[in-house]
C-alpha cells in the first residue's frame, strides 16, 4: 500500500491491523487485571483456592478447551480459504467456528447451572457459610468466566457478521482484513480461556 | 492562497449529498464535524457543572445550612466532579480540538478510522445521557464523591450503578479515540512529515492516545467490579466476605492517575503550538518537549499510590511512590522551562491566545509545585483530604487544562469557524477569569493548611472569612466565563470573516481555508522541514 493510497483514504491494510492489535491490547489489559486480582487473592487464601479448584468440573472444562482450540483452528483455516478464493469453504469454516463457540456456551450453561443448583453463586447463603476463601474463589470464577463468556458471545456475533459479508463478497480474496481482524479477536478469546482453564480448574 | 467567496461553497459546513439537517451532523464521519459535536456537547455539560460548582460555593459562603441539606450537598459535589472529569476534562482537548485538528496538522484528509470516530462520539453521548439519567431516577444522584470509594459506594441507596455504567461507556469512547489517534499518527502523516517534523500538539496527542489505550481498561474493570458488587454481591471489596476495600482504591487510582495526564498532556501540546506563533520564533527544545510528553505518560503509570498515602500502605511502598511522584514532576518542569525560553527574546505579540497561555503557565506551575507538597510523605499527612488538595487539583485541571483549552479555542477559533472574535472582549475575559480564579481557589490552600477538610458541608467559624472570599471569587470567575462565551458564541454568527492564516502560523492547518473544505486540503501537502519556521518578512 503506498503512501498516496493511505493518505487519500483508501484502504490501509497495515493501519487496520494496527488498530485491531491496539484494541486487543486493551482487552488483554482488562483480563490481565483480573488475573492479577486472582493471584493476589490466591496468595491470601491458597488452601481454599486449592479446594475450590478440585470441586470444579474438569471434564466440562477440558471439553470447553477442546471446543475453543478447535474453533480457533477452523477460524484460521477460514482465512486461508478466503485468501485462496475458496468462498464456500471459508463460509463453512466460519460457520463451524460459530457452532463450536455456541457449543462452548451450552457447556458453560451446564457447568454454571450445576453449581447454582448446589447453591453456589455470589452472595448465596451456602457460599458465604463456606468461608471467605471459597467466597472469593467462586466470586472470581463467576466473574472471570462470565466476562470471558460475554466476549465469546461478542465473538460469535462478530463472526456471524463476517459470514454474511463473505457471502455478499464484501470480504473476498483481495480484501479480507476484516476477517483477519475478526480472527484475531477470536484467537484472543481463545488465549484468555487457555489461561483461565488451568488457573481455575487444574492448579490443585 | 485562494480566498474570497469561493471558500464558503467549499467549506465543510456545507452539506454535500447524504442525509440532511441534523443527521448530516450526528451521522457524519467527518472529523471536523465530529470535533464540533464533541465541543458543543462538552461545553453544555461544562455549563451544568459550573452551575453546580457555583451552588456549592453558595452553600459554603457561611457555616451551617445556607441553601441545601447535607445529603444534597454530597450529591452536588459528586455530580460536579463526575461531569467535570469524565464529560469535560478527560475528553476535552483530545476529542474536541484533537479530532478537528489532528488530520489538518499532519496533512491528512481524516483520521484512520472515521466510522469508529463517530462511534466514539455516540458512546460519549450515550454515557452522558446515562449519567444524567442517574440523577433523576432510582435513589437519586450518587453521593459518594467522584471517586466512588467502597464500602460506601456499595452500601448507598443512590444511583451509583447507573452512574458508573455511564462512566464505563465514556471509557469505551476514550479508548477508541486513543486507538484512532495512535494509528492515525503512525499511518497518515503527509509525505515528508517525519516523526521529528510533527507539530508538538501531535506529539502530545500521541502520548495521550497511549495513556487512553493502556489506562482506560483498568477503569473499565474497576467499574465492572463495582457494578458486580452492587448487583450481585461478589464480595471482592467486602472484608466480611474475604475481599479487600483497599483493592478498590488501588484499581481506581491505577487508571485515575494516568487520567490526569490524559487531561494535561494535550493542554501542554496546545500551548506549545501557540507560543512559537506569538513569539515569532521556533520552539526552544523541540525534542525535549516531545520526549518529555512520552516520559510523563510513562512515569505517570507508576505514581498512583500518592493518592493513598494515608490508607495503610507499608512505609516502603509509600516511599517508592513519593520518590516516583517527584520524578514525574521533572518532565513537566522541563516543558515550563522550554516555554519560557521560547518566549525569551521573542518578538512578542500579546494577543488573547498568548494571554491565556501565559496565565496557564503561571497557574499550572502553582498547581504543579503544590503537587510536590502533596507528594512529600511528611506534608501529605497534613494536607490529604483537605482543601489544600482541592486547590491543588483546581489549579492544575482548571488553571492548567481549562485555561489552555480556552487559549486553544481562541487560537483555532478562526480556523474552525471562519470568523474572528472580538479581541477586547477576549482580553477582558482573560483578565476577569484570572482574577476570579485566584480569588476563588487561592484561599483554599490556606483553608487546607489550617485544617478545613474537603467535601465537608459545614465548618468551624474560623474558616468563614476564607470561604466567603472564595465564594466571591466564584462569582467573578462566572462573570469571566460569561464574557468569554458571549464573545466566542456571538462571534460564530457575527464575527468578522477570517483569512486562512490570521495569526501567521506555520503549521499545516493554516495553509488551507478558514474553515477548511470537506477534504481538508485541495492538494495534500508535501513537508520539507520542521513545523515552526518564522523567517523575516513572513
Amino acid at each position: 500500500m503506498n503512501e498516496e493510497n493511505i493518505i487519500e483514504g483508501k484502504s490501509d491494510y497495515q493501519g487496520s491491523k494496527m488498530g485491531m492489535w491496539l484494541f486487543l491490547f486493551t482487552e488483554l489489559l482488562l483480563f490481565t487485571g483480573l488475573f492479577l486480582l486472582y493471584s493476589a487473592f490466591r496468595s491470601r487464601y491458597s488452601g481454599e483456592f486449592h479446594a475450590g479448584a478440585a470441586e470444579l468440573n474438569k471434564t466440562l472444562g477440558t471439553l470447553n478447551t477442546v471446543l475453543l482450540l478447535t474453533s480457533s483452528l477452523t477460524m484460521a483455516l477460514s482465512i486461508k480459504a478466503i485468501k485462496n478464493g475458496q468462498k464456500k469453504l471459508s463460509v463453512l469454516l466460519q460457520g463451524l467456528t460459530v457452532s463450536l463457540g455456541l457449543l462452548f456456551m451450552v457447556d458453560k450453561y451446564f457447568e454454571w447451572s450445576e453449581k447454582i443448583r448446589h447453591g453456589i453463586y455470589p452472595d448465596s447463603a451456602e457460599l458465604l457459610q463456606r468461608g471467605k476463601g471459597e467466597t472469593i474463589f467462586y466470586g472470581l470464577y463467576y466473574l472471570m468466566t462470565g466476562l470471558h463468556g460475554l466476549h465469546v458471545i461478542a465473538g460469535i456475533i462478530l463472526i456471524s457478521i463476517m459470514i454474511k459479508m463473505t457471502i455478499n463478497e464484501r470480504v473476498h480474496r483481495e480484501k479480507f482484513v476484516k476477517l483477519e481482524n475478526a480472527g484475531l479477536y477470536w484467537h484472543l478469546v481463545d488465549v484468555v480461556w487457555v489461561y483461565l482453564f488451568p488457573v481455575f480448574y487444574l492448579i490443585s | 492562497m485562494v480566498m474570497s467567496e469561493e471558500k464558503k461553497e467549499h467549506s465543510f459546513y456545507e452539506t454535500q449529498g447524504g442525509p440532511a439537517g441534523i443527521f448530516s451532523w450526528i451521522l457524519s464521519t467527518d472529523h471536523k464535524r465530529i470535533g464540533i459535536l464533541y465541543l458543543t456537547a462538552m461545553f453544555s455539560f461544562f455549563f451544568v457543572a459550573v452551575i453546580l460548582g457555583l451552588l456549592m460555593r453558595l452553600e459554603l459562603i457561611a457555616p451551617g445550612r445556607t441553601i441545601m441539606s447535607a445529603t444534597t450537598y454530597n450529591a452536588v459535589f459528586t455530580v460536579h466532579g463526575v461531569i467535570m472529569i469524565f464529560l469535560f476534562i478527560i475528553p476535552g482537548i483530545p476529542s474536541g480540538l484533537g479530532n478537528f485538528l489532528l488530520p489538518l496538522l499532519i496533512g491528512a484528509r481524516d483520521v484512520a478510522f472515521p466510522r469508529i470516530n463517530l462511534m466514539s462520539w455516540w458512546f460519549y453521548i450515550t454515557g452522558a445521557m446515562v449519567i444524567l439519567g442517574s440523577l433523576f431516577t432510582g435513589g437519586g444522584p450518587p453521593d459518594t464523591g467522584w471517586t466512588f470509594y467502597v464500602p460506601y459506594s456499595i452500601k448507598t441507596g443512590t444511583n451509583v450503578t447507573l452512574a458508573v455504567f455511564g462512566v464505563f461507556l465514556l471509557g469505551i469512547s476514550s479508548t477508541l479515540t486513543g486507538i484512532n489517534f495512535v494509528t492515525t499518527i503512525h499511518r497518515l502523516r503527509a509525505p515528508g512529515m517525519k516523526w521529528f517534523r510533527m507539530p508538538l500538539f501531535v506529539w502530545s496527542l500521541y502520548a495521550t492516545g497511549w495513556v487512553q489505550i493502556l489506562a482506560t481498561p483498568v477503569l473499565g474493570l474497576t467499574l465492572l467490579l463495582l457494578m458486580a458488587e452492587r448487583l450481585f454481591g461478589f464480595g471482592l471489596f467486602d472484608a466480611a466476605k474475604g475481599g479487600d476495600p483497599l483493592l478498590f482504591e488501588h484499581l481506581f487510582w491505577i487508571y485515575s492517575h494516568p487520567a490526569v495526564y490524559i487531561m494535561i498532556l494535550p493542554a501542554m501540546g496546545a500551548v506549545t503550538e501557540i507560543i512559537p506563533v506569538f513569539a515569532r520564533r521556533t520552539i526552544f527544545g523541540y525534542k525535549a518537549i516531545a520526549f518529555s510528553s512520552l516520559a510523563i505518560a510513562s512515569a505517570g503509570y507508576l505514581v498512583w499510590g500518592h493518592h493513598m498515602f494515608t490508607s495503610g500502605m507499608s512505609d516502603m511502598a509509600r516511599m517508592v511512590f513519593s520518590f516516583l511522584t517527584f520524578i514525574v514532576a521533572i518532565p513537566s518542569a522541563i516543558k515550563v522551562f522550554n516555554w519560557v525560553a521560547s518566549l525569551y527574546k521573542g518578538s512578542i505579540e500579546l494577543v488573547s491566545p498568548l494571554l491565556f497561555t501565559i496565565s496557564f503557565i503561571f497557574l499550572f506551575s502553582i498547581g504543579g509545585l503544590t503537587g510536590l507538597i502533596n507528594g512529600a510523605l511528611a506534608t501529605n499527612v497534613y494536607v490529604h483530604g483537605t482543601y489544600f488538595i482541592v486547590a491543588h487539583f483546581h489549579y492544575t485541571m482548571f488553571g492548567g487544562t481549562a485555561f489552555a483549552f480556552f487559549a486553544a479555542l481562541h487560537y483555532w477559533f478562526p480556523k474552525i469557524t471562519g470568523r474572528m472574535y472580538r479581541e477586547v472582549l477576549a482580553k477582558s475575559a482573560c483578565l476577569v477569569l484570572f482574577i476570579g480564579f485566584n480569588v476563588l481557589y487561592f484561599p483554599m490552600f490556606i483553608l487546607g493548611l489550617e485544617g478545613m477538610p474537603r467535601r465537608y458541608y459545614d465548618y468551624l467559624p474560623r474558616f468563614q472569612t476564607d470561604h466567603f472570599i472564595s465564594t466571591i471569587g466564584s462569582w467573578i470567575l462566572a462573570i469571566g466565563l460569561a464574557i468569554m462565551f458571549y464573545n466566542l458564541i456571538g462571534s460564530i454568527f457575527r464575527g468578522e470573516k477570517a483569512t486562512s492564516n490570521p495569526w501567521g502560523g506555520s503549521t499545516l492547518e493554516w495553509t488551507t481555508s478558514s474553515p477548511p473544505p470537506r477534504e481538508n486540503f485541495e492538494e495534500l501537502p508535501v513537508v520539507t522541514g520542521g513545523p515552526y519556521r518564522f523567517g523575516k518578512g513572513k
